[in-house]
């Protein structure tokens, strides 16, 4: 007796979300399955990823980030023009880090200004990110979304107390939102309902539903991804069929694991490239459609996964 | 799948005979079907209705045995697709790979780094699983010698793996009562290797590359020659095409649709020309994705630790988050001048900190409180480690008996609780710590000089 392929079927389809200018797009979504199930549907044929960029030089990166990015921590332009060129990245990530209270409270203007000069100088689609202060990141994001302005760019990221601000500047100037909830199912799809009713479409939308570092948190970030993706894709909630993004780098680098020399953990450099690409693996196996990375190597070892993943036999 | 009372009440004699010590055939059903009694308590259930009530009542997949002692590795016994639905039961065995045609030293060198590959985190040691020792060679004495050396620097339970049953039958004399995992039955050799699991008592490897219709197939005929325990292998393909394989089956089996893949699965993630990152980047995918046994072609300790975090973060209990007790613990041996630190009994939280501590090589005491098991900020942000409750624990854990100084150390993401605790606890000098744990070596040293 033939074995019965059991094919899981579904009733929804995730959101196809494209950024950027011109000749120069990146989609993210599109997908009506499970992550990686291309014998049941249509399945991630890529992932796109995004490498950061930060406005300010960063003060916590450790060593092995350090080593490549110095050289141009103090010119953002430089810094995205060689993640994109040199790395290929598919999309920059510019996170406004300098505005926050704590770390510099630049200016929004001085915000708008770096967003005016990188968008000049790069091809690939630009997500822009505030510093993940509540206040702040509304006013610097209004006014980065108007110096972005015909760009397509992703903003964010909005959170259930700071959406409207955001999320109006971001229709204004004909943007995407991204919306950050707190690892909640219900939080997840509140505040999509909230961004809907303001007027932004639901094509418009890329959810952050909390990444978290491998060892450290990552199984409630890949529980709430599934569960958002069963009621996506199954009970065809269009409330969270938004394609989801992934902020890996800044969770991964954190940890101890990624950075510390412990001889009895084997050698640092190594491991710490290890640890960024199996949390975005994690993310991925969950039901992240995009990812912000860090580090060259691990975004290389990642596309390569997802190749030989994508790879089916026939 | 567990049956109902009322499945069960079908398959009994529905006499009422009150034999089995219950008023009533569907009172010692509903019993049954709770586990509370055995079925072997009807002298009336007929044979036919026994065996289909053991067949129904098994578990969907079945747990496997490799090894024997302390380190054996129980696998299989897996219940759903998602963990969110309830705990993933048995984490995988990590494997490492080594050939017989290895040479002494180098097999003793890869072998006893294997054994030594051991981390603790989170309270729980975290090791490799098995060891599979490959026959390449042909050549019996070759590897049964390679065995022996093996033995002789590991006590991880082993894979034997040979295509020839001669050879096979050689080693596992050499191995007698250890129970490993014989690799693999094939196509063309399955009703040898079957004998031999039978006789040995061993699990035994299903291998069959030409997809699931074949692999089922096969999987029957073992089956059919009397031996239950298998290891199921799909053979190597593409990443893709194995998550789909692994889906595939753990599908199949939970819903009982296909009979000869109710078995735990084993996959190689290192098949020749994937480079080391690859290979832990394609286990950490198996991890998720159903496997049971994972094979590596290296394991040094930087590919390991991502890896053996990945299992321990996929498996644990996603209803219950792993907790500490509250209460005063002692880090090294401290006197009553001790610092002493505070923190919530989230075990993450705890081991972290109380590791930091170590680092320091500063005795010390760690209040814990309890939290419901939740992280700092999270606590924090949930209004469960407020300066109330850290009060509480402080007035109430002993430490006040046990040390002298008043000095409090706070976690410094709870920074803005300074001001209240301070005002609770009147007799304390509350100081705020560092915001990460790793900078507490640093500022225990600055708060002593
Ligand atoms: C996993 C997680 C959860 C899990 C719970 C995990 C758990 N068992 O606690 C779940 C999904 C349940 C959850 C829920 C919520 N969460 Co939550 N969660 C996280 C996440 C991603 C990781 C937390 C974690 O495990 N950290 C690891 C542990 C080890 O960290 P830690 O305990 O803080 O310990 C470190 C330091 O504090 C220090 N330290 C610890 N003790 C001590 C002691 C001393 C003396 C010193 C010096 C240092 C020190 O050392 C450690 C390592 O450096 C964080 C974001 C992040 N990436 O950190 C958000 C986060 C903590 N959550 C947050 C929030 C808001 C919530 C919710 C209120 C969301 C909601 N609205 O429902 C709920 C609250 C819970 C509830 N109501 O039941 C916020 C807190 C915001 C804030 N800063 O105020 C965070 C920071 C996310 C964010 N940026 O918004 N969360
Ligand atoms: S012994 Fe068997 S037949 Fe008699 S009451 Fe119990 S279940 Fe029914």
């Amino acid at each position: 007796m033939p074995f019965a392929i059991p094919k899981e079927t579904y009733n929804g389809k995730i959101n196809s979300v494209t950024v950027g200018k011109d000749a120069n797009t990146v989609s993210l979504g599109g997908i009506s399955t499970y992550p990686f199930l291309g014998f049941e549907g249509q399945s991630q044929a890529s992932i796109p990823i995004a490498l950061e960029v930060w406005n300010s030089a960063p003060l916590d990166w450790p060593l092995a980030l350090n080593e490549l990015y110095g050289d141009v921590y103090a010119d953002p332009v430089k810094w995205a023009l060689t993640c994109q060129d040199k790395y290929k990245a598919d999309m920059i990530a510019l996170r406004l880090a300098s505005t926050h209270p704590d770390q510099g409270d630049t200016s929004p203007e001085d915000a708008a200004q770096v967003v005016k000069q990188v968008l000049e100088a790069i091809e690939v689609p630009l997500i822009i990110l505030g510093a993940n202060h509540i206040e702040k990141d509304a006013e610097v994001l209004k006014a980065c979304a108007e110096a972005a302005s015909g760009y397509n760019c992703l903003i964010g990221k909005a959170q259930e107390k700071n959406y409207k601000t955001i999320a109006a500047a971001a229709m204004a100037y004909g943007h995407y939102v991204l919306a950050l909830s707190n690892l909640d199912i219900n939080l997840a799809k509140q505040l999509n309902i909230l961004l809907t009713q303001m007027g932004v479409k639901e094509e418009r939308i890329v959810m952050d539903t909390m990444s978290s570092s491998l060892g450290y948190g990552l199984e409630y970030s890949y529980s709430v991804m599934e569960r958002v993706r069963m009621a996506a894709l199954k009970q065809n909630d269009t409330m969270v069929q938004m394609p989801i993004i992934s902020d890996v780098g800044i969770e991964a680098w954190k940890a101890k694991e990624s950075k510390v020399d412990e001889a009895a953990w084997g050698d640092t450099h190594a491991r710490g490239i290890l640890w960024e690409a199996t949390t975005a693996v994690g993310l991925l196996m969950s039901g992240s459609d995009a990812l912000i990375m860090r580090h060259p190597e691990a975004l290389k070892q990642v596309r390569k996964t997802v190749a030989d993943l994508t790879s089916v036999e026939g | 799948m567990a049956l109902t009372g009322i499945q069960i009440y079908k398959h009994l004699p529905k006499t009422n005979c009150k034999e089995c010590g219950f008023p009533t055939c569907l009172a010692f059903a509903m019993k049954l079907s709770q586990k509370q009694v055995e079925l072997e308590k009807c002298p009336y259930v007929s044979d036919d209705a026994k065996a289909l009530l053991v067949e129904e009542s098994a578990p969907p997949i079945r747990k496997v045995v490799i090894g024997t002692g302390e380190k054996l590795l129980e696998v299989g016994e897996e219940t759903v697709l998602f963990r969110h639905e309830k705990t993933f039961v048995h984490p995988p065995g990590i494997t490492l790979l080594v050939e017989d045609t290895l040479g002494t030293d180098e097999l003793q060198k890869r072998v006893k780094q294997a054994q030594a590959a051991s981390f603790e985190r989170v309270g729980q040691q975290l090791c490799l699983g098995l060891i599979m020792v490959q026959n390449i060679s042909k050549d019996k004495d070759k590897f049964v010698q390679t065995i022996d050396v093996t033995q002789q620097n590991t006590d991880l339970p082993l894979v034997l793996a040979s295509s020839d049953a001669a050879i096979m039958e050689a080693a596992l004399e050499k191995t007698a009562g250890l129970k490993p995992l014989i690799y693999a039955a094939t196509e063309d050799n399955y009703e040898a290797m079957a004998a031999l699991a039978k006789k040995h008592a061993c699990p035994l490897a299903v291998c069959h590359s030409g997809g699931l219709d074949k692999l089922t197939e096969l999987a029957d005929k073992v089956v059919g020659q009397g031996v239950n325990d298998l290891v199921l292998d799909p053979g190597i393909h593409s990443l893709g095409t194995t998550v789909a394989y692994l889906t595939q089956i753990r599908r199949a089996a939970l819903k009982k649709s296909a009979k000869g893949l109710g078995f735990p699965v084993m996959v190689f993630a290192g098949p020749q020309g994937v480079d080391a990152q690859q290979e832990v980047l394609r286990a950490g995918v198996y991890i998720m994705k159903y496997a049971a046994v994972i094979v590596l072609r290296s394991a040094e300790n930087w590919q390991l630790l991502p890896l053996f975090t990945l299992k321990q973060n996929i498996y644990t209990d996603p209803q219950q988050p792993l907790q500490v007790e509250e209460n005063v613990y002692k880090i090294g041996e401290p006197d009553e001048n001790s610092p002493i630190l505070i923190t919530t009994n989230f075990s993450l939280t705890y081991f972290i900190v109380a590791g930091e501590i170590e680092n320091s090589k500063m005795p010390a005491w760690l209040v814990i409180a309890d939290v419901e098991g939740m992280s700092v900020l999270t606590a924090w942000a949930a209004d469960k480690f407020n300066a109330d409750k850290i009060a509480k624990v402080v007035n109430t854990c002993g430490i006040k008996e046990q040390a002298r100084n008043r000095n409090l150390i706070l976690p410094g993401a709870v920074a803005v609780l300074y001001g209240e605790v301070a005002e609770l606890l009147p007799e304390w000098k509350v100081m705020v710590g560092p915001r990460e744990a790793s900078n507490l070596p640093k500022f225990m040293k600055e708060q002593s000089v």
